[in-house]
């Protein structure tokens, strides 16, 4: 009896210690599997993100250059401004004339055959909720209405402060959302989620209505509408992307022209004044300050609430004051061969330099703190650079004299003091000083960072980063609680940092791609406690696992980033050369790695994503050549095009557009041949590309074009497979549904 | 023996070179320093599968003498290539797995029912936290049959991670 129990005791211990030591087998096994899917998680947002800021960097390089140029080169004859001069005259001239371009919208005739809301003014709440209502169901605003509204919307702004104060005494709560980005489900989700806007419910919508997603003009409606209609709850606040040059980029400006073919232009045209009237940031009760990007060490709030704001029309455009003694120091520095003054921040930076802050390497062995200049594109071997931009640029606009095929008179015109020196004395007076200038860059693009300090957000190419020190600072010298900002997209929405000082907020969902990332607004209560709420506005996203939209997402970063490995692969068959020491046409892995890392700077995890990006390896070594043109395959649609021809499209695309797009100051669509020509020549020698100007011109002529020596952008773009989709695959127009409730303000996301 | 001794030299910088974006992907300001509850990630990624006891044993042995919820680069670095070069922790094979599950089916069926996962993982070995647990049932368990096949449920894991 007694062995016989001890033996059934024996062998339910032995199967109980089987049972917990399997259970703890399939524990360790599966949390290993949880913690790689993190990491591809992980991974698969600093592809998107990378690939995000290295476009703001591009976007803010390329206009710097135009802005460099013109800024050296404006004083004298108006000769010598032949086509780039076009693009800043324009605007300036465009001021004069505002008021009465805005009100010919009542000229235009709405036809009997249009469905669409129809609005009068002074708006209704009805009027606002009807749009809702009407861009629901996917109308399109007459462009009458649209300009209309923006007149309006116009004069009411500029009524504004610069900081709009709002207390929370007369209404009951306070909703502050943040980057919608042209998502226009997500901003109905809000509505329908938190309530429409009202005397009883203030909203504040902090920046970046535009731009990427595809209903911004929408969006912009509903929310000047609302504005109007209940102008003492209803605050907008300017981001960076209410900036024209930035439209240019971001696809705003692409839409506006394809949804309005014939009043596109004017709407273009009335937003860049009703974007630089846009309030800078909105304070609740003296406590909560709420602005898009963030702040500085040298933010000054008595400063910014009196500037003219408007005078701040682009970021791209460092068109600021100049006191004449500097213009000629500038002028004298320049003409010796070593320039030593102070870098413009804005030089194309060489290859050499390190792509992110993030890796801090031996440019920036030191905190480095911010110079007294524009925000500065860290150390750079000045004078090397200098040199080499300035012979460049020298070069250039000489050809671009001789070439620009307009009448350059032989005899230099000798600027007539006196009227040159009025005239410039007012265009002086409307431009911002430096001073106002920065403070404003500061507030619309700056990131918190985690390090104490302040320095000069290099990533996206203007702003700064900003340490806990201060924002504490500036929270004490203002007697404020905590700041509320946007600016950077973040996995659930919203993200606490600074010790809870500062609360990001985006409210773009799906962001990167269906799946990337939740949105999330605030609500502030009476205490003004933040109390967040997060929603997803794609229902596809709710029946997949964790694991399917974790995939779902890396499958599209890890598309693009493919793209862009293509688009530098000349680049990198040099480097792979370099490291295939013996010729056999072989590298290791980790010489891959080092490779394309030193080609595109984007600072991510290679071995991680390497088995992602290369499929076969045999013993750890890579046939480069062979990966190389598989990658090529992928791209190329059209084998008749020379695939480096293609390459050097693809790696500049966004850029060229831009490019064109300036160029066709006019938005219709089309520029000259010529101007096709000089543009080529000067963004082609500016960039380094190594393609011969008739090359890209036979190209050019051998696609339809035959219209006039007109070159349609669109169908250049598209000629190679260029042009973005306007609209997103996958993108919901379906019911939205929150995926969380209420998440209570008191915890806080993970890690730090 | 140099000649073995090189190629050690070179593993082990390969190591660290591995073991650096790891650690950079969850060290988002450089600080050099990552915050200890994403540890645990860090070292699954790199292709290795401790126990949570035996994280826990690291993580005391990789920790500042005062704790203070941060790991520094410095430390972690010798550690896991250490790790690395001893080839510690291995992964589970796909059969022991499969061996794994086969005992708990006690009635050999060639499923588990949810409601005997959710009594395994949240009771037995190093219990599942309820998150853990809804994750795992949400991609494992057929609503139809609200059981789980596992040589299937292996197979899809595997699958995918490939």
């Amino acid at each position: 009896m007694g062995s016989g129990t001890s033996t059934q005791h024996h062998f339910a211990f032995q199967n109980a210690e089987r049972a917990f030591k399997a259970a703890a087998l399939i524990q360790r096994w599966y949390r290993r599997y949880m913690a790689r899917l993190e990491m591809r998680r992980r991974c698969t947002w600093s592809i998107f993100q990378s690939i995000e800021y290295a476009g703001e960097q591009d976007q803010v390089k390329l206009h710097g250059f135009f802005s460099y140029l013109m800024d050296h080169f404006t004083p004298s004859s108006h000769n010598e401004r032949d086509f780039l001069s076009r693009i800043f005259t324009e605007e300036r001239f465009a001021q004069d004339s505002k008021m009465e371009k805005c009100s010919d919208y009542e000229s235009i005739e709405v036809p009997d055959s249009y469905r669409g809301p129809r609005l009068s003014f002074p708006l209704l709440p009805d009027h606002a909720t009807a749009l809702v209502e009407a861009f629901r169901l996917k109308q399109q605003l007459h462009a009458r209405y649209v300009l209309n509204l923006l007149y309006e919307t116009k004069k009411h702004l500029v009524q504004l402060p610069n900081i709009n104060r709002v207390s929370t005494c007369y209404s009951e709560e306070i909703t502050v959302c943040g980057d919608l980005h042209g998502q226009l489900d997500d901003l109905i989700f809000i509505f329908y989620k938190n309530g429409l806007p009202s005397p009883e419910r203030s909203y504040v919508f902090n920046g970046d209505f535009v731009d990427r997603g595809k209903d911004s003009v929408e969006i912009l409606m509903i929310l000047f509408a609302f504005m109007l209609v209940y102008p003492k709850e209803f605050h907008l606040n300017r981001g960076n992307h209410e900036d024209h040059m930035v439209n240019l980029r971001y696809g705003f400006t692409k839409e506006v022209m394809n949804k309005y073919k014939i009043h596109g232009k004017e709407i273009l045209r009335t937003l860049k004044d009703v974007f630089c009237w846009l309030p800078l940031a909105t304070l609740i009760d003296e406590k909560v300050l709420i602005l898009h990007g963030g702040v500085s060490d040298i933010t000054d709030l008595e400063l910014l609430d009196k500037i003219e704001r408007c005078k701040i029309v682009s970021i791209m455009r460092c068109n600021t004051r100049q006191k004449s003694e500097k213009m000629e120091e500038q002028r004298k520095a320049n003409q010796k061969s070593s320039a030593q003054g102070p870098i413009p921040w804005f030089l194309p930076q060489s290859r050499s330099l390190p792509s992110s802050p993030h890796r801090l390497g031996p440019y920036q062995a030191h905190k480095s703190s911010r110079s007294s200049s524009i925000p500065c594109g860290g150390s750079l071997d000045g004078r090397e650079l200098s040199q080499q931009v300035w012979s460049s640029v020298e070069l250039e606009l000489e050809r671009c004299r001789q070439q620009a095929g307009l009448l350059v008179t032989e005899e230099k015109e000798e600027p007539s003091c006196s009227a040159s020196e009025t005239d410039s004395d007012t265009e002086e007076l409307q431009k911002p000083t430096q001073e106002e200038w920065r403070q404003v860059v500061d507030i619309l693009w700056s990131d918190p960072m985690a390090q104490e300090g302040c320095k000069a957000n290099t990533i996206r190419g203007g702003g700064c980063y900003f340490g806990p020190d201060v924002t504490e600072q500036l929270l004490q010298k203002y007697n404020l609680q905590f700041l509320i900002r946007s600016h950077e997209c973040k996995p659930e929405g919203y993200e606490f940092c600074h010790n809870r000082k500062v609360l990001t907020i985006f409210s773009a969902s799906n962001y990167y791609e269906v799946g990337s990332n939740r949105g999330a607004y605030v609500k502030l209560g009476p205490a003004l406690t933040p109390h967040i709420v997060q929603y997803q506005a794609n229902k596809a996203t709710h029946t997949l696992t964790m694991r399917q939209r974790i995939s779902r997402v890396e499958e599209s970063a890890l598309r693009a980033l493919r793209e862009k490995l293509f688009a530098h692969s000349s680049d990198l068959l040099i480097e792979f050369k370099k490291r295939d020491v013996d010729k056999v046409g072989l590298i290791t892995l980790s010489d891959w790695a080092a490779a394309v890392e030193s080609v595109l700077h984007l600072g991510l995890p290679w071995r991680m994503l390497r088995s992602q990006l290369v499929n076969s390896s045999a013993d750890n070594m890579l046939e480069y050549q062979s990966w190389l043109k598989n990658l090529a395959k992928e791209q190329l649609s059209r084998e008749n095009i020379q695939s480096s021809l293609l390459e050097t499209l693809y790696r500049n695309r966004s850029n060229l557009e831009t490019i064109f797009r300036i160029i066709d100051s006019d938005h219709s669509g089309f520029i000259s041949l010529d101007e096709f020509r000089q543009t080529w020549k000067l963004f082609s020698s500016h960039m380094n590309i190594d393609v011969t100007d008739d090359c890209i011109c036979d190209l050019a002529r051998s696609i339809d074009f035959n219209k006039d020596g007109h070159i349609d952008i669109n169908e250049f773009l598209e000629a190679f497979r260029l042009v973005e989709k306007s609209c997103p695959e996958g993108y919901a127009s379906e019911c939205p549904q929150a995926t969380n409730a209420e998440d209570s303000g008191c915890s806080s996301p993970g890690a730090r | 023996m140099a000649d073995e001794k090189d190629r050690e030299e070179i593993v082990v910088a390969e190591f660290h070179k591995k073991i650096k974006e790891a650690f950079e992907v969850f060290d988002h300001e450089s600080t050099n320093t990552v915050d200890v509850r994403e540890i645990g990630t860090i070292i699954r990624s790199l292709g290795c599968c401790p126990s949570e006891g035996e994280l826990h044993d690291l993580i005391a042995e990789i920790e500042e003498e005062e704790p203070t919820g941060y790991i520094r680069f410095e430390k972690f670095l010798p550690v896991m290539t250490e790790i690395l070069l001893e080839r510690r922790y291995r992964p589970i094979p796909e059969d022991v797995l499969l061996r794994a599950f086969e005992v708990l089916d006690t009635a050999k069926r060639g499923f588990l029912t949810k409601d005997e996962l959710i009594k395994y993982m949240s009771e037995e070995g190093e219990p599942f936290s309820q998150e853990e647990m809804e994750e795992m049932l949400s991609a494992a368990i057929d609503p139809e049959s609200n059981s789980v096949n596992y040589k299937d449920y292996i197979s899809m894991m595997v699958t995918d991670e490939n």
